[in-house]
């Protein structure tokens, strides 16, 4: 066929929504709010790691969750019982958050009355991989019973987080996950993560979790 | 699973460019993607078909080429690319270091359009 152009483009696929979330973090850091996206899949244990660190952190600091579900109100119940205010997003089948999505929760949400928010991302080590919320640091929660081997099917979650939580340690005599084996497979993806082993049943490992927060949170505070 | 707003950001930029370019139709569009992204090739199709009905670019065929995941010696500067499925095994081809760092394959852009 004749007169066919070619018109050069090379924009970013999802760049509305990176823009997006770099506006949301810059609205971050001038009110001084240290927002956490954490990712897992089902059942890996984030509601169970945000009730431990609301526990551990809420007479030093005001925290709030955002929490993302597909069609329930459970996760945020428990959020509230904890006497900290939680933001519901029903996804109403969409499998992650978004930029948007966040931008809408935040308008609900009093920034100025906040140090620290959390939110908890849609089960799934897929598609929030790809969509910057606008968190100032991401972290994502890997279970024992899941298995060791899931920096090679998931790499790109591995590789876009600033910290990886391993819960569900006091499983490891009950499986044959190999610690050292995940450890250097997350590393050769992403060097500067860090990895925290802990058990949300025991307890075991928060402190050094809370810990690392608690820097954080003090550093967005600068 | 996310196709469907990855594949409405495509169609979004790609009308956008193409009413710039004052184009009738748009009859391929190029896209760039890193195989550490997850994204279901045939899905993007499908939905760009259903989405860009009655617009310019109905009909258009899509094209995806993929990028490799790259990985970094830092002790002699080579880049070389490497299945991200045997990372446990990744070494450097020139020199056999095993410390490498992660370079790329996370690309997710609109490269081209053809266009009448």
């Amino acid at each position: 066929m004749e007169n066919i152009r070619l018109v050069e483009i090379k924009e970013e696929i999802l760049s509305d929504n990176r823009n997006l979330a770099r506006e949301i973090r810059e609205n971050l850091r001038v009110n001084r709010v240290f927002m956490l996206n954490l990712m897992s899949s089902p059942g890996a244990g984030k509601t169970s790691l945000i009730l431990h660190t609301i526990r551990a952190l809420k007479k030093e600091c005001r925290i709030g969750v955002i929490e993302g579900d597909i069609d329930s109100m459970v996760d945020s119940e428990k959020v509230a019982n904890e006497g900290v205010p939680a933001v519901q997003i029903r996804t109403g089948g969409a499998c992650h958050l978004d930029a948007p999505m966040i931008d809408k929760a935040l308008q609900k949400t009093d920034l100025k009355n906040l140090d620290f928010l959390i939110i908890e991302n849609v089960g799934n080590l897929v598609c929030p991989a790809e969509f910057d919320t606008g968190a100032t640091k991401r972290a994502m929660i890997l279970s024992v019973p899941e298995g060791d081997d899931k920096p090679l099917k998931y790499p790109l979650m591995f590789t876009i987080c600033d910290a990886l939580v391993v819960n569900k340690i006091d499983y490891l005599n009950l499986s044959d996950f190999d610690m050292e084996a995940l450890k250097a497979r997350v590393l050769k993806l992403n060097p500067n993560i860090r990895i925290f082993e802990v058990s949300c049943r025991t307890g075991d490992g928060i402190p050094a979790w809370t810990q690392w927060l608690r820097a954080e949170i003090e550093a967005s505070k600068k | 699973m996310h196709e469907l707003p990855v594949t409405e950001s495509i169609l979004r930029i790609v009308l956008r460019h193409a009413e710039e370019a004052r184009a009738v139709k748009v009859i391929r569009v190029s896209l760039r993607i890193g195989e550490l992204s997850d994204v279901v090739d045939e899905w993007v199709q499908r939905y760009f078909d259903y989405l860009s009905r009655n617009t310019i670019a109905e009909g258009a065929v899509l094209r995806i080429e993929r990028s490799p995941v790259v990985f970094r010696c830092p002790a002699c500067a080579k880049d070389f690319p490497f299945d991200v499925k045997r990372i446990e095994d990744v070494t450097c081809p020139d020199c056999g270091g095993n410390s490498v760092e992660f370079v790329s394959g996370r690309e997710f852009y609109v490269k081209n359009i053809e266009v009448l």
